[in-house]
């Protein structure tokens, strides 16, 4: 007999991964980054700063089991153990209540210092779309940030908000991108800068006979619109690059590239570990320095 | 680096940018003191520089922290601008 019980469709997949390619005990420095959002959780271990490890988990209810826990996974079947790490920085919203860290960096820093290692050393524009807020920061070579900009003020426009609509049109999280885009035209965005409200009116325009997929579009557009108007703040620099969850949805970053006219360089590595490699990064020249 | 704190919604765009190389420079950093509404603060920066920021707890009621200095009626009486010898606040609004 069926439970009745509703799926969770905004669960995106956690992962970890550690390359068994690597011998950590030959390193000479292993550092780690541990970036604590509100949301999600990521740590990433490098070996003379090659990328070693990393975990990417939801954040649960306090920040200290949650930077614990994705340390945990990343070193997992690795015999990796916190004593063997050299230095740890923490990042993120929760980056002061990471027990283990030597130090704490913010979230904009460590993002503008993984741009060069994770899409190359091109990148002067990083818009991350997290959880609960969306920034656009400019770097230069070096990965040092020149500017930034941020809004947090609301969950409209970030990966919150977009779990708030796969759940309420029954999509899985994975699918709303593809989804949005098979429309046969592009509807208006909609209008609500809050996200309590763009799900008011996202009912009404099912009522109204619209299809998920239109309502999806039209939310998707909205969202890239809105981060749009922050890269228009401060201005965009090439090669942009889009990190954090929503960067895995090609319906957010299609019609950001086609409304700014400008193709976003891909990722080598899972979009939402950025700012833990970067954390990583980070570690490893603080250790150079002191040494 | 150019720090914008600040948001926009519906009825603006409302965002304090500090040039903190600038504020690295500047030993006294005489705008924390001049600011009436106590908004500014001096913090060691993530590439150990000391500079200036606005307070986590008034980056998302700016508009309003900052109202006193910007009357509808009367002048506007920015002292974090005034005290500033180089120039480094721009308000937004
Ligand atoms: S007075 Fe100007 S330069 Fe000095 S700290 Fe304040 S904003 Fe920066
Ligand atoms: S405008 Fe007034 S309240 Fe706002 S930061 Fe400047 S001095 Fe402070």
């Amino acid at each position: 007999m069926a439970t009745g019980k509703k799926k969770e469709h905004w669960r995106w997949e956690e992962s970890n991964w550690h390359n068994p390619e690597i011998d950590w005990v030959k390193a000479r420095i292993i550092t780690a980054g541990v970036d604590v959002g509100s949301v999600s959780s990521q740590a990433v271990i490098m070996c003379d700063g090659k990328l070693f490890a990393y975990s990417n988990m939801r954040t649960g209810s306090n920040s200290p089991d949650s930077a614990l826990n994705a340390i945990n996974w990343a070193m997992e079947e690795t015999g990796l153990t916190l004593d063997d790490l050299h230095y740890t920085v923490g990042t993120g919203y929760g980056r002061i209540n990471v027990p283990f860290a030597n130090r704490a960096v913010t979230e904009i820093a460590c993002h503008a210092r993984s741009g060069g290692f994770m899409y190359g050393p091109t990148v002067r524009t990083i818009l991350d779309i997290g959880g609960q807020d969306s920034k656009v920061i400019h770097c230069d070579s070096k990965g040092k940030v020149t500017s930034f900009i941020m809004n947090d003020k609301c969950a409209a426009g970030t990966g919150r908000g977009m779990e708030v609509f796969a759940d309420l049109l029954d999509i899985p999280i994975g699918e709303v991108g593809t989804r949005s885009l098979d429309v046969e035209e592009e509807p208006e965005p909609v209008s609500s800068t809050c996200v309590v409200f763009a799900k008011t009116e996202a009912v009404g325009l099912l009522h109204a006979g619209w299809s998920k997929e239109r309502v999806l579009a039209a939310y998707c557009s909205s969202m890239a619109q809105r981060v749009l108007s922050l890269l228009n703040r401060i201005g965009i620099k090439k090669d942009l690059v889009i990190t954090g969850g929503i960067a895995k949805n090609i319906g957010i970053v299609s019609r950001i590239e086609d409304k700014l006219g400008i193709t976003a360089l891909k990722p080598r590595y899972d979009t939402q570990i950025a700012g833990a490699v970067g954390a990583a990064l980070f570690a490893r020249a603080l250790i150079e320095k002191d040494n | 680096m150019i720090a914008n704190y600040g948001y926009k919604d519906g009825s603006g765009e409302f965002f304090i940018s500090i040039d903190t190389a600038k504020c690295a420079q500047c030993e006294a950093k005489p705008c924390v003191e001049a600011c009436p509404e106590k908004i500014l603060v001096i913090f060691t920066d993530d590439y150990d520089d000391e500079v200036i920021g606005v307070k986590e707890e008034h980056r998302k009621k700016i508009k309003y922290s900052c109202g006193p200095c910007k009357p509808i009626t009367e002048k506007r009486n920015l002292s974090c601008q005034k005290a500033c010898p180089s120039g480094a606040i721009v308000h937004s609004w």
